[in-house]
């Protein structure tokens, strides 16, 4: 199992594991964000394998201590290959009641609870909604507590900073992360460097922060707890050479994108309205202009397409991201550009639903609205990035083929992507092929819609260009001319042409591969986007017990890759879990008329690996 | 060097493209369409740099009845596209045909925000009081009390001007023209393309199938000159047949009103001069509405500001100012990194790049 049930040792020195899952949770404004971000770099930094998996609220700054402010980092990390963010939690940091209330239920049994008692008064266990105080009583017994006064410690520790007793108190969160370095035997330097850093403006802050991540640390060195706690060591993953930054799913699609355009050799015009959790790709595009990269924050989210369609219109790539509610926005825009055939680039950063739904927590239900969600027959490409690394390849995919094809692309990428981190081997950009775009020039026998044989796209003529001058719009287009046509057989023929364009893609995409397994055998496991990690190592589990399952993994959502039905067809079982109602399954059954099961979850929340486990278990032993 | 080519002047019909154009007899975007032409033809616009843009409805079939560039899109998205269009080839002269339903209605935000963000486009807004693609409801600009399909007993909402909302927005050029007024129509339309930065002409058009004469109380030629004031930049506003009426402003109040020259002691020099760059008094005239007041024609307000497009070429032409090639390794390592060598545990350093 990920995460380790190695915790208990005793020993006063400290102990080896495999792999650890720890989890900082506090309120909103107690930085936990902020603090998992650290000890993510400085687990890195110490050669360790990694997932993590940011869960803050949509709230900005939710009443404090509230249950609904709660927000929380977890990491998993370890000496071989992590593939998720962890299924039950060895450590748990509370800095509240409330934080100890919402994350208990994800605790390992025996697992260890550090606690902020001194968060833990009247008014913030009545908030938490506490009748009593969940220390004092026996209602955690299953868990390894340790209570330690955190505040009061901190406050004592940066006493003679200066600082006021709320500047001090705000520290609190550096104390615990020292104490966990301790815990963990990590190195604090690069935290020391970062802090000196960000507070370079803000000398006695600096030395706030300082104070306390130090002090915690002394605390794990001096205090009498190793016997009952444990000290612990995760040593080093075999991890290949390289140079590795820890990237999550927004800046990889950000970078993918800038990537895909300097490829392609086109300016990049990026066109959003803000909406979580896709904001963030906006945010680091809008830093790149000496990338070639013009951003465009528009007044909605259809003036973003539409913009962005301009873009492509006038010659540039044209990119616009959203989550689900604002691509139903933008609907009829991408209608427009599949319908005048104009490269678009269309990233959703999908949420949970319906309507507003759960901004912040993650689901991947916007699988039909990316596949069918348009009026008319008006086919796209649809991929989907398997976790936050993949997101950059996917994102240079989505621009090769919308260039090529002239058409719309979906990429769907969601919040567990988008905010998840995991180390990734840079790679070296200089050896990816390019894809220059080449734009019509010639008037000789030019029209709009003259298309290319083998591919159905039509050529890009953009203004500017002398004698290629022509009217493109949304009314039906003439398959000849380009002309506005109401013809009954030129209504059929464009449509089918569309359409074409779009299947024959699978000509070119690779064929599918299976990800870990036999390519037949009595049951395959079947995902897309960020169920990646759960299943692979659900598979992975099944395997080592002898259970030969198979996982296959969808990059392209539509067109589906052309091996796609036959691979499906080589094995007895076909289990397709999605956290959704069960999306991805109506395509399969309807493509090839398979018996396929889902597995379907919406909690806002990824799978455990034990879910997908249990369920294919279950299968085989109905 | 760069050589300049001479401009080769082009007449009128060559702007025409070979669409057989399909409005209704008697519509007036023809005349619309004729001025148009005849201003691409007086300023020299070359059709391989001139994008014309178009939302939905009757007056956004205009791109495909020239021979430029011309994009149809879809229903009050034009000014988005254009920005788009802008944002990629900021050479390119763009030109935005809208109605009043698309750009005041389903595309009003997008009027709006074109406006204030000022993206150098000409918007021309051909304003019917109607729809008439849908088959005759009422729109925005529709007076109260119109009956309509949609509205038997007559509409009850007010309507919006066209100017006076352009003017809220911060638009830096505002302007009106009659449809039919082919002397005055074009000099109007080159100003706006002379302008750099969003310019909106509001052209007062006649639907001729549902909502024929609808401007006749101030275009009917008997009543013309009483009804209607052609501004100009800084001369005297006078109106009426003669010339023998003027605006000044009321003493001791903010609004105008109508004077005669000769009458009470008024003279030429107790009239209002037209300032183009005067927000407050553009307010005054675009507001003016007949049969009291004369409506207010030409150039109501200009007064230019940095175009949208040329502040965001500033910001890039700073960030690429050093010349150098875009290098995506350099992006993906500008983060922080860690090297992970072989065997890693010796090698395992960090670098903050």
């Amino acid at each position: 199992m990920e995460g380790s049930a190695a915790l208990e040792g005793a020993s006063p020195q400290r102990k080896q594991l495999e792999s650890a899952v720890v989890r900082f949770a506090g309120d909103s404004g107690d930085g936990m964000q902020l603090t998992g971000g650290r000890f993510t770099l400085a687990t890195a930094l110490a050669g360790n394998n990694l997932a993590t998996f940011p869960d803050f609220p949509a709230e900005i700054r939710a009443p404090a201590g509230t249950t609904y402010g709660v927000s929380a980092f977890q990491i998993n990390f370890g000496a071989h290959e992590i593939k998720t963010a962890g299924d039950t939690v060895d450590v748990l940091i509370a800095m509240n009641p409330a934080a100890l209330k919402v994350n208990l239920s994800d605790m390992r049994a025996n697992g260890l609870l550090l606690v902020d008692s001194g968060a833990f008064g009247e008014k913030n266990l009545r908030k938490a909604g506490y009748d009593h105080d969940p220390l004092e009583d026996d209602s955690l017994k299953g868990f390894r507590v340790m209570k330690i006064d955190m505040s009061q410690l901190t406050q004592d520790a940066l006493k003679d900073t200066g600082l006021s007793k709320k500047d001090s108190l705000r520290c609190k969160n550096m104390w615990a992360l020292g104490l966990v370095y301790w815990i963990f035997d990590r190195d604090r330097q690069s935290t020391v460097d970062w802090l000196n850093s960000k507070f370079a403006k803000t000398p006695d802050l600096a030395a706030g922060t300082l104070a306390a991540l130090n002090a915690g640390h002394a605390f794990g060195e001096t205090a009498e707890i190793s016997s009952d706690i444990g000290a612990f060591t995760v040593p080093p993953a075999a991890i290949g050479a390289g140079v590795y930054h820890n990237v999550t799913g927004t800046e990889a699609i950000a970078w993918g994108l800038a990537a895909g355009a300097m490829l392609a050799e086109l300016k990049m015009v990026f066109c959003s309205y803000p909406i979580t959790p896709a904001s963030g790709i906006l945010h680091v595009l809008a830093r790149l202009k000496e990338y070639g990269v013009v951003t465009f924050q528009a007044e909605d989210e259809i003036a973003a397409v539409c913009a962005a369609i301009g873009a492509s219109y006038a010659g540039s790539l044209g990119v616009t991201s959203s989550s689900g509610p604002g691509i139903a926005l933008k609907a009829e825009g991408i209608g427009l550009a599949a319908a005048t055939e104009l490269p678009l680039v269309v990233i959703n950063s999908q949420r949970a639903g319906p309507s507003t739904g759960m901004p912040t927590k993650t689901e991947q239900s916007d699988l039909y609205q990316a596949v069918f969600g348009r009026n008319a027959d008006c086919p796209l490409v649809v991929l989907a990035a398997s976790s936050p690394a993949d997101c950059f390849e996917t994102a240079i995919e989505a621009v090769r083929l919308a260039t090529k094809y002239m058409t719309p692309v979906m990429l769907l990428s969601d919040g567990y992507i988008a905010n998840a981190s995991e180390p990734w081997a840079l790679p070296d950009t200089d050896a990816f092929a390019r894809f220059p775009v080449q734009f019509r020039k010639d008037p000789e026998g030019y029209h709009p819609f003259l298309r290319d044989p083998e591919t159905l796209a039509r050529p890009w003529a953009v203004p500017g260009t002398p004698g290629l001058e022509h009217r493109l719009g949304g009314l039906e287009r003439d398959y000849d001319t380009g002309n506005v046509s109401y013809d009954p057989a030129n209504h059929q023929r464009m449509t089918d042409a569309r359409a074409d364009k779009i299947a024959g893609m699978a000509r070119e995409i690779p064929a599918q591969p299976v990800e870990l397994g036999n390519d037949h055998g009595p049951i395959a496991v079947v995902g897309w986007g960020s169920t990646y990690g759960p299943i692979n190592l659900a598979v992975e589990h099944l395997r080592d017990q002898g259970i030969d399952a198979a996982h296959i993994h969808l990059r392209h959502i539509w067109p589906l890759p052309a091996n796609l039905g036959d691979l499906l067809r080589r094995y007895e079982r076909v289990l397709v879990p999605e956290l959704n109602k069960g999306q991805l399954i109506t395509l399969l059954r309807s493509e090839y008329l398979l018996p396929a099961k889902g597995l379907n979850k919406v909690t806002g929340k990824p799978f455990a690996i034990v879910e997908v486990e249990d369920a294919v278990r279950a299968w085989l032993e109905a | 060097m760069n050589v300049v080519a001479p401009v080769e002047k082009r007449l009128p019909k060559e702007y025409a493209s070979d669409q057989e154009v399909r409005w209704c007899p008697g519509c007036g975007d023809y005349a619309i369409l004729k001025a148009v032409q005849r201003t691409l033809s007086d300023v020299g616009a070359r059709p391989e740099q001139t994008v014309f843009v178009s939302g939905i409805g009757c007056a956004a079939r205009f791109p495909y009845y020239l021979s430029t560039y011309g994009f149809h899109t879809i229903h009050g998205r034009a000014p988005a596209i254009a920005t788009g269009i802008k944002l990629a080839n900021p050479e390119l002269d763009v030109w935005i045909a809208t109605g009043d339903g698309d750009s005041l209605s389903i595309g009003g935000n997008h009027l709006l925000h074109i406006l204030r963000r000022n993206v150098d486009v000409q918007i021309l807004l051909f304003n019917n009081e109607i729809y008439g693609l849908t088959k005759g409801q009422y729109s925005p600009t529709s007076r109260a009390g119109t009956r309509t399909p949609s509205t038997p007993e007559g509409s009850i909402e007010a309507p919006v001007s066209a100017a006076v909302f352009a003017l809220g927005t911060s638009a830096r050029f505002v302007a009106r023209a009659v449809d039919t007024q082919q002397k005055h129509l074009p000099g109007v339309l080159a100003r706006a393309y002379a302008h750099k930065g969003a310019s909106l002409v509001e052209i007062l058009q006649n639907c001729i199938v549902y909502n024929d004469g609808v401007f006749a109380e101030f275009t009917e030629r008997d009543v013309a000159a009483d009804r209607q004031i052609h501004v100009e930049h800084g001369k005297p506003m006078r109106f009426g047949a003669d010339g023998e009426k003027g605006l000044r402003i009321r003493a001791g109040t903010l609004e105008l009103e109508v004077v005669r020259i000769g009458e009470d002691g008024v003279t030429e020099a107790d009239l209002l001069m037209h300032d183009e760059s005067n927000r407050t008094l553009a307010g005054l005239l675009a507001r003016m509405t007949p049969p009291t007041m004369p409506v207010a024609l030409g150039v109501i307000y200009c007064d230019p500001a940095p175009s949208y497009e040329r502040q965001v070429g500033d910001q890039v032409a700073k960030a690429t100012g050093t010349g150098k090639t875009p290098d995506l390794n350099a992006l993906l390592r500008s983060g922080y990194t860690w090297t992970v060598g072989a065997p890693r545990r010796d090698s395992d350093t960090s670098t903050k790049a």
